[in-house]
């Protein structure tokens, strides 16, 4: 019987064959960002699940021209190339987007990302965030959302888990001033992808904070993803926000689900439901959601 | 043309007429100066750069690494507390083998917090795989900066060179320098052409992470050319001194080594002051001599045991500490001597903190030495040491 070979497009950007976890948000999401970006573009890659699972030497998952130095550098790499470009005469046709995790940006690469945007270079910083570092065991970043369990805020009998709310970084970014925001979700394509290609249009810092659920570090089966991932927005506990020269100028109306309903199917969540407190916090979760249907209008 | 400047002045005139495409620091002193050269040089036209102002100089490295990464001629400064923020990219840089030159300026650390001078700073990062020159005065740091891009480029090496330069005694001094012509430096140094950069026409995955199948070749071939660039460090300064007609030394200098019975060895502007001793002290009869260890690495062992075997004995002085272990320099000194000559070497702590060097500190480290001591710290003052 005559196969036919396997061929592929390079100008694609990313490629197949790389070695993310079946049901990875976060591959399915670069997938689709890169599919506005390439083939014209730099990719700069904070360490991260993403960097490891692109780049086993000798493999390389990656189309276009790729660098990836250190764990909280990338909006400052990106800064360089973008710098060089520019003198070069070579940034009118090429793109500059930075990638990092939520720990790689919210966290330790914070202050790098704060200092590329108010410089005013001209790169789309994407933030991939699964809430959490994944690539090292699933431990809390400053993104994982309250009351969630990871293996540094565990729930135990004296513990309900994370103790903070997620840290409102796009909100962050967008008080910088810059000209455009977005938060966006892999289980919205047609929405992320219209945001990268806005963003892409834009000369001068952008950033995009896509929420990509994933299976082994949330705990619920693989096929669920974008099933997930359409919870998280639909609850109103991961709003998508538009936000230009620091205003918000447009969201995504939701439906309004209770949060349990996002919540219920996570391993990260099931202490929740088990005693009294657990209930309680539920609650409180539920005013969180509440409270950015308020504050960003998400109610349809 | 010849001019009476400060030694910052010096280097950033050096560093713009290598024509960098893009310069990115973090204000630190003894630092300052240069990079504030730098700022007015850009602001006013003369230089044209992209200079990136950045916010730490995690991320003054990390923006130079983008930079070369993309194919451009790049540089940065540091210091002291800067250079230890800057480590963790600075391993980075040499192990992915981008070109950077970089001002290395010598300041203690903390604690206790001393802005003055001594070089545990450098010292503290000679393990990292860039290479390093020690410079002895203003003029050697300026002639070294044009020297550092030509080596790191040079397709045998690949690899970063940090100039280090003693804060303030240089970088703050005013002393008469030779500056070059820009044509001249452009005939010495052309421009960067890198053996692959970031560009979508031809696609290059730079800082993929490697398995224990391939991580220890990647660090041997590192190794190797690390000690191979000493020949062009050699080269280049031979290249240098046909061309601008001036030799400050290759991997090291002598100085009245021929006949001595005691030679000091020292890096940067010590080696200045010891050469005014070994003036004095020869016009008194004694026979010394001095090694000026130029470039600190890769580590010169052969060219320093040839320069050192015919003494009688060899005192290091050293303004950087490997603390709970000995002598930095004395010891690889002794590591490189071993089985090949049997000349004790002492090594001597001298100037911590920007504790003036004077004669009697080297006359105190050699009277010492010749004791039989081989590790103390010079000059310590019994006062302070009763009041801790
Ligand atoms: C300076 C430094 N500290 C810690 C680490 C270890 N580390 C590597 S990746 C990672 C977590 C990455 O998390 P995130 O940015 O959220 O990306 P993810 O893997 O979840 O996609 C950590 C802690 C490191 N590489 N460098
Ligand atoms: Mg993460």
């Amino acid at each position: 019987m005559a196969t036919k070979p396997f061929t592929y497009d390079i100008s694609r950007g990313f490629l197949p064959g790389h070695r993310a976890c079946a049901g990875c948000g976060q591959a399915a999401a670069v997938r689709m960002v890169m599919e506005i970006a390439a083939p014209n573009c730099v990719v700069t890659n904070a360490t991260g699940c993403l960097e490891v699972f692109s780049t086993p030497y000798p493999e390389s998952a990656w189309g276009v021209p790729w660098l990836h130095s250190l764990f909280e550098n990338s909006a400052s790499i990106a800064s360089g190339v973008e710098a060089a470009l520019r003198k070069q005469g070579r940034l009118e046709n090429t793109r500059v987007l930075a990638f990092g995790g939520d720990g790689g940006t919210v966290d330790i690469g914070f202050g790098a990302l704060s200092g590329m945007l108010e410089r005013g270079h001209d790169i789309l910083y994407v933030c991939y965030d699964n809430e959490a570092y994944m690539n090292t065991g699933v431990q809390r970043s400053g993104a994982t959302p309250y009351a969630a369990s990871t293996t540094t805020s565990p729930a135990g009998r004296a513990s309900f888990g994370e103790d903070h709310p997620k840290k409102n970084l796009p909100a962050i970014c967008a008080a910088h001033g810059i000209p455009y925001v977005a938060t966006a979700s892999m289980a919205f394509f047609a929405d992320l992808k219209r945001k990268v290609r806005k963003a892409l249009g834009i000369r001068g810092p952008k950033y995009i904070h896509v929420h990509v659920p994933c299976p082994p570090g949330w705990g619920y089966p693989e096929k669920d993803t974008v099933e997930i991932g359409k919870l998280a927005v639909e609850t109103g506990l991961f709003p998508l926000v538009e936000w230009e020269d620091g205003e918000v100028t447009r969201v995504r109306k939701i439906k309004r689900l209770p949060v349990e309903e996002y919540l219920k199917p996570q391993r990260r969540f099931r202490h929740l439901f088990r005693t009294e407190e657990g209930k309680a916090k539920l609650a409180e979760i539920q005013a969180i959601a509440d409270s950015n249907i308020e504050k960003y209008g998400l109610a349809g | 043309m010849r001019k009476m400047i400060e030694g910052s002045r010096a280097v950033a005139e050096a560093v713009a007429l290598c024509r960098p495409d893009v310069i990115s620091a973090y204000p630190i002193t003894p630092q300052t100066h240069i990079v504030e050269d730098l700022s007015q040089m850009v602001a006013d036209g003369q230089l044209d750069a992209e200079y990136i102002r950045v916010e730490s100089e995690h991320s003054a490295a990390s923006a130079c690494l983008g930079a070369v990464a993309a194919g451009s001629r790049a540089y940065s400064a540091t210091t002291s507390q800067g250079m230890m923020l800057m480590i963790e990219v600075l391993y980075n840089i040499a192990g992915m083998r981008l070109p950077l030159v970089i001002t290395g300026v010598n300041r203690a650390l903390s604690a206790p917090l001393s802005i003055w001078n001594d070089q545990q700073d450098t010292m503290g990062i000679r393990d990292t795989g860039w290479l390093q020159l020690y410079a002895e005065n203003s003029q050697d740091a300026l002639d070294m900066h044009i020297q550092a891009y030509k080596i790191a480029e040079d397709d045998r090496v690949l690899l970063p060179v940090m100039v280090c330069m003693d804060g303030f005694v240089l970088t703050h001094t005013y002393e008469s320098v030779d500056m070059p012509e820009q044509e001249q430096v452009d005939a010495f140094l052309p421009r960067y052409n890198p053996l692959y950069r970031l560009d979508p026409e031809d696609p290059y995955t730079l800082g993929a992470f490697v398995g224990p199948e391939a991580y220890h070749e990647v660090r041997y071939v590192l190794q190797q050319d690390c000690l191979g660039a000493k020949e062009v460090v050699k080269e280049v300064a031979r290249d240098f001194q046909k061309a601008f007609g001036r030799w400050s030394g290759d991997v090291i200098d002598t100085y009245h080594c021929d006949d001595a019975e005691t030679i000091v060895v020292a890096l940067g502007t010590l080696v200045g002051t010891l050469k005014d001793w070994v003036d004095a002290r020869r016009a008194e009869g004694q026979k010394v001599g001095v090694v000026k260890l130029r470039c600190f690495r890769p580590f010169p062992g052969e060219e320093l045991v040839e320069a050192v075997s015919g003494a009688k004995q060899v005192v290091v002085l050293e303004k950087a500490v490997s603390v709970g272990a000995q002598g930095i320099v004395a010891s690889e000194l002794r590591s490189a001597l071993y089985g090949k000559a049997t000349v004790p070497v002492a090594c001597s702590f001298v100037g911590l903190g920007g504790r003036d060097i004077t004669f009697d500190t080297i006359d105190e480290a050699c009277k010492r030495a010749g004791d039989g001591e081989t590790e103390f710290f010079a000059g310590l003052r019994t006062e302070v040491l009763e009041e801790a």
